[in-house]
């Protein structure tokens, strides 16, 4: 009587191990072959460089292993605290965020201008030209500004030369002095259009009635503007704003700093990346640039979570 | 608002904006006059509203010019191979992860968002390319940036918009989730995939910084990056000679100027040419992106 039923069961479990694996191949194998492959290659690109950490630990040798290196411990971080161009690049760095957040409510105040436009076509027009900088490289941005400023034949020097407003010619993109001003115009100059697009999301997302409330009220457009559209806004700013704070370390990035950059306004302009990468690339100084870089992204993240915090405390806002 | 300080507001506020949008239109407008422009004309005085001396000279010599071919080809390949190659996988990965069946699917996701936080920094990524040894390689260029979180949250999010019976029907004809994909899901989603690929598109023109980084190659320029270092070699010093020695007998007729102006045509004018008709698609990117993230 026994027999049967093992041979029930034998018949069962057999036929449920077909099953299994023709359900694996038709459900689990085509799930996997779509993303087991390219989390592979996240794997790869994104997280196995964070092993390459462990440079800044060591004296690094090209061509020996990388876990068979001399460890030296923080040999490194010390030496960029003695580093003078570290300290430069820092400031640097530090004073281009800051000068970024300051022009930060900038696209706000556009967006507001904007959204006072009763003219469709014009409002379109204009959101259209302001926003196309954004989507052009950073080497066409000093390919134009070379253009219009350059000493030799830049257009502003000889309009303004043969105007006869100027005796002498400026030569402002490589004037130490202008620099940090400069560089955030051209920032500013870029990413103002699209920031008030932005912006202008954010406002399209205000409850109307709001308005017709306030005008019903009396209120006219400043002071509609200062206490619907504004407080409409801030939410999104204080995303943007933390953000800022956690790259603040980005310094106007590596990009914009490195394409503008020349002997005379290398020292007001050259920040932390591009630090990294003329000591760590040109100067093969490998780990050191690592340590440099370690610090930089852990700074970052404590920033980060820091600006978070406090935002979470004051408005129980949270970017993360 | 028909009082006397919200006319006079609007007036204000009409002529700001014209002039704000005359700052950011006018260096393109200038720029192209510019490189239609006879060379010698302009180095004096300049047009400033209309070519002098309409010519074609400029572009001529430049796609004369196999340094300036070669990497103009190898720009239009990566834009064309990489944003394909991004759609693809983005597309795929994102789709296995809306699946409940998909193994590991909450760690992948995970892992992935958390690259957007994090990042390794210079010179491990630059080991790591010569350890893969893709230094020197056209698919440097592709491969490490082809799997990006933005658009792959971006596609997740619409594709969880669809609706689940249209799947079900198809899975209960038995038809497997690659054909489900790209029969079903595929052609519904064509809006964000279009946005995807535009964004993606831009990104690869753009690129420069990989071929700072790890393309030594001649053979491997990009149009970007191959004018930035004619930025810069002409900057700071009038190494004409240099130039015109290397351009042969046109060199008579052309200056350094024209010629970066029209290369710096060249490289926007993809761009240029058609943002005004998909900026829509930037913004709509953006937005589905700001609600999700």
């Amino acid at each position: 009587m026994n027999q049967p039923a093992a041979h029930a069961v034998d018949k069962r479990q057999t036929r449920s191990r077909t099953a299994d694996w023709s359900r694996f191949r038709s459900v689990k194998l085509p799930l996997m072959l779509m993303t087991v492959p390219f989390f592979i290659l996240v794997l790869v690109f994104a997280y196995v460089p964070i092993f390459g950490w462990i440079m800044a630990f060591q004296d690094y040798f090209p061509g020996k292993g990388m876990f068979t290196q001399p460890m030296v411990g923080f040999k490194h971080f010390e030496r960029m605290f003695e580093d003078g161009e570290f300290y430069r690049a820092l400031r640097n760095t530090l004073v281009l965020s800051f000068l970024g957040l300051i022009v930060s409510p900038a696209p706000m105040a556009l967006a507001l201008l904007l959204n006072e436009v009763r003219r469709k076509w014009f409002r379109k027009t204009i959101q259209i030209i302001t926003s196309f900088p954004n989507f052009i490289s950073w080497i066409i941005v000093f390919s134009i500004f070379f253009a219009f400023f350059s000493v030799e034949d830049g257009v502003i020097n000889k309009l303004f030369l043969d105007l006869g407003i100027w005796k002498n010619p400026s030569n402002i993109l490589a004037d130490p002095n202008a620099a940090w001003i400069f560089q955030t115009l051209v920032g500013l100059w870029k990413g103002l259009g699209w920031g008030a697009i932005i912006y202008l999301a954010a406002l399209a997302g205000i409850d109307q009635e709001l308005y017709e409330a306030a005008r019903v009220d009396g209120a006219n457009r400043f002071r509609e503007a200062w206490h619907i559209s504004l407080p409409g806004m801030l939410p999104t700013f204080v995303v943007l704003f933390i953000l800022g704070i956690g790259g603040m370390l980005n310094g106007g990035g590596f990009e914009q700093m490195f394409t503008f950059s020349n002997p005379m306004v290398v020292e007001k302009l050259d920040n932390l990346d591009t630090y990294v990468y003329r000591t760590g690339l040109q100067g093969i100084a490998f780990s050191y640039a690592t340590a440099v870089g370690l610090a930089k992204s852990l700074v970052s993240i404590l920033l980060l979570l820091g600006a978070n915090a406090i935002s979470k405390r004051i408005n129980g806002s949270s970017v993360l | 608002m028909s009082s006397l300080s919200g006319k006079t507001f609007t007036v204000l506020n009409y002529v700001f904006l014209a002039i704000l949008g005359i700052l950011c239109f006018y260096p393109f407008y200038f720029i192209i006059v510019y490189s239609l422009s006879d060379p010698k004309a302009v180095l004096s005085s300049p047009g400033y509203l209309f070519p002098k001396g309409f010519t074609l000279v400029n572009y001529e010599t430049i796609f004369s010019q196999n340094d300036v071919l070669r990497p103009f080809f190898i720009s239009v390949s990566r834009t064309l191979a990489g944003t394909a190659l991004t759609l693809i996988g983005c597309a795929m990965f994102a789709y296995g992860l809306t699946k409940k069946a998909t193994p590991m699917r909450k760690f992948m996701y995970v892992v992935l968002v958390f690259t957007m936080y994090i990042s390794a920094g210079l010179i491990p990524g630059y080991l790591l390319i010569k350890e893969l040894h893709m230094l020197n390689t056209f698919w440097v260029y592709i491969i490490p940036g082809m799997i990006n979180a933005f658009f792959l949250i971006l596609i997740k999010t619409f594709f969880e918009q669809l609706p689940a019976e249209l799947e079900e029907a198809a899975l209960i004809e038995g038809a497997g989730y690659f054909r489900i994909f790209w029969s079903l899901v595929v052609p519904l989603s064509k809006p964000i995939l279009a946005t995807i690929a535009i964004f993606a598109a831009v990104g690869q023109w753009n690129s420069w910084m990989d071929n700072l980084l790890y393309n030594s190659s001649q053979s491997l320029l990009t149009l970007q990056f191959m004018l930035l270092k004619f930025l810069q070699t002409q900057s700071y010093s009038m190494k004409d000679a240099a130039m015109m020695a290397a351009l042969g007998q046109e060199a008579f007729n052309i200056t350094p100027q024209s010629i970066r102006m029209a290369i710096t045509v060249i490289v926007i004018f993809p761009v240029l040419a058609v943002y005004p008709f998909l900026q829509r698609y930037f913004v709509k990117g953006i937005m589905i992106g700001a609600v999700k993230g």
